[in-house]
């Protein structure tokens, strides 16, 4: 008696799963279903959801689905085919590339140094930049500044903004077998993402980190890269040194949903939604 | 037995089963994650190397397992005592009602989301020590600086939040010393303050016991707390106001953005993590053992 209670009501715990699973639901105007997975860069993220629900607005059929997990994540994710596009906010390196069938570039991101707003330092060129986060350059009097010693906030290894930052900077450098070496200095206090690198470096004294230029606001002070300010415009004219593309990777044919997905990104009203916080690259 | 409670006891047993199982399956799956660049890297490289740069393929843990190490250590150091005299007041010292009030005081602390403490922390604790305990040390040590992420703020707030454990079990333990002993050590002369240290606490002291070895479980696991207010420097740490990185917090940062090898390598630190409480569980066991048999 027992025995079949629970066999009854196992089968229908699983049956209910699956009816949930497969549940379809009917096209409408514009025709497309189905459902969009895009996992990978937490700082492709936020972009990902905001044009996301612009493009569930227009399609109610489609679901997408945003998955963070960082851009080590979003590759494996393209690699694997278990996402429709996994992003990546670092460019890839060449044996990546070369497991991946296809990568659109959907933005670009400029990585901001930015320093505590009492700072007096307002310009710093790549390579103290470099000198200072491989802790060669220890005190801001050597570049112009105070007599203070100089607090280096880093992101955790494996961060595609330190990634693209330690690569742009030359902090990271190939060594004689041509390997790529992050030589960031170990005396860097290090922060698991962009808000907790700008509280840091807001809240602590004789700090200098580094974050994305649309995350800038005035709790810290973005200085210019070789004289040139930390801004949209000049990422884009190629002038501001220190940028980054946003790529979303794929390694199947695009599903319908996906391509429209992908179509409404490079169009101009996506674009628009991307220059909200980053900069268009159509 | 009515077939229900039949129904109610086998339900159980799957229960117990599923429970562990997981405990099982999550070891297994531990182990087999990190076990090969353990042998690929070499245990004795791994656990005493002092460079942890995964992006370079460098995987020396010490500085990990010495920044959790002293974390911790602070955090009994600042918590054992204040626990043990909080129990003590709570159950011997304070009248009932009273003591009722401070006791659910303390066991509110257990309540709050580790986030919020170690917000709390970086908001508050972090910038106090930078500006107030260091202007101190500096009247003894002039070079000394620090940032304020440091070891000293893990410790404060990893001691508070392992109070109402510690807290908690040593009453419990207090109060079960049955009534004569006390009756007895007064009767003998002894005041009230020699009644509590010379006879309750021996009494009590393989509880007292047992709340400092979970507290200091929960002090090795804690991570997002510690996340924020240590700094995460991955250095072998001087003093008590240096920045470090913990076994755990590590393993939280990193692994979103870990590649193939860095992850097997941040379960490798997960396989020592076990080892390091499991050793410690033994050591508290056998030392529990040890005194409750020299009573």
């Amino acid at each position: 008696m027992k025995k079949i209670l629970i066999i009854g009501l196992t089968l229908a715990l699983a049956l209910g799963t699956l009816t949930a699973c497969g549940a379809k639901t009917e096209p409408t105007a514009t025709g497309l279903t189905g459902k969009v997975v895009v996992a990978g860069s937490t700082s492709v993220q936020p972009l990902s959801e905001e044009l996301a629900s612009a493009f569930m607005d227009i399609n109610p059929d489609v679901t997408i689905e945003i998955q963070g997990g960082g851009s080590g994540v979003g590759i494996k994710a393209a690699q694997d085919k278990i996402a429709d596009f996994g992003s990546s906010s670092r460019e890839l390196k060449a044996e990546e590339k070369a497991t991946i069938a296809n990568e659109y570039v959907i933005a670009k991101d400029g990585v901001a140094v930015v320093l505590d707003p009492a700072n007096t330092v307002t310009d710093l060129s790549l390579d103290q930049i470099k000198q200072i986060f491989t802790g060669k350059i220890t005190n801001w009097k050597e570049v112009g500044g105070a007599d203070a010693p100089i607090v280096v906030v880093s992101r955790e290894e494996g961060s595609g903004t330190r990634g693209a930052f330690v690569e742009i900077t030359k902090v990271s450098e190939k060594d004689a077998a041509g390997t790529a070496v992050d030589n960031t200095t170990k005396d860097a206090l290090v922060q698991p993402s962009t808000g907790a690198v700008k509280t840091t470096v807001a809240n602590t004294p004789n700090t200098i980190g580094y974050i994305s230029i649309g995350a800038l606001d005035d709790t810290v002070k973005a200085i210019k890269v070789e004289g040139i300010d930390a801004t949209e415009a000049n990422v884009l004219a190629g002038d501001y040194k220190i940028s980054r593309p946003f790529l979303y990777l794929s390694n199947t044919e695009l599903t319908p949903a996906a391509q429209a997905f992908l179509d409404f990104i490079l169009s101009a009203e996506g674009q628009a939604i991307v220059a909200k916080d980053f900069i268009p690259v159509q | 037995m009515k077939a229900y409670e039949k129904i109610v006891e086998k339900l159980i047993i799957v229960c117990a089963i599923i429970s562990t199982i997981s405990v099982v399956l999550i070891t297994v799956f531990i182990f087999r994650s990190g076990l090969p660049i353990l042998m690929n890297y070499g245990v004795i490289d791994f656990i005493f190397g002092t460079n942890w740069s995964p992006t370079n393929g460098n995987y020396g843990i010490l500085p990990l397992i010495a920044g959790t190490l002293s974390v911790t250590l602070g955090a009994l150091i600042i918590g054992v005592p204040m626990g043990i005299a909080s129990a003590i007041i709570l159950s011997e010292i304070l009248p009932g009602k009273v003591a009722r009030v401070f006791k659910s005081a303390i066991e509110l602390l257990a309540g709050i989301p580790s986030v919020v403490y170690g917000f709390f922390g970086l908001i508050v604790l972090v910038p106090a020590i930078r500006t107030f305990i260091l202007p101190i040390v500096q009247l003894v040590v002039p070079k000394a600086t620090t940032t304020g992420f440091s070891i000293f703020a893990g410790a404060i707030i990893l001691a508070i939040m392992i109070l109402p454990t510690i807290v908690s079990i040593s009453e419990n333990s207090i109060k079960a010393v049955p009534r004569e002993f006390r009756e007895a050590s007064l009767a003998l002369g002894a005041n009230k303050m020699e009644t509590i240290v010379r006879v309750i606490i021996p009494a009590a002291k393989s509880g007292i016991i047992a709340s400092i070895i979970l507290g200091m479980g929960r002090a090795i696991g804690e991570t997002m707390a510690v996340i924020l207010i240590t700094g995460n420097m991955p250095k072998i740490p001087g003093g008590p106001l240096d920045s470090v990185a913990t076994l755990t917090g590590t393993i939280a940062m990193e692994m979103g953005y870990a590649d193939a090898t860095h992850q097997q390598a941040l379960f490798a630190v997960g396989i020592i993590l076990f080892m390091i409480i499991m050793l410690l569980n033994a050591i508290a066991q056998i030392s529990a053992h040890g005194l409750r048999g020299n009573n």
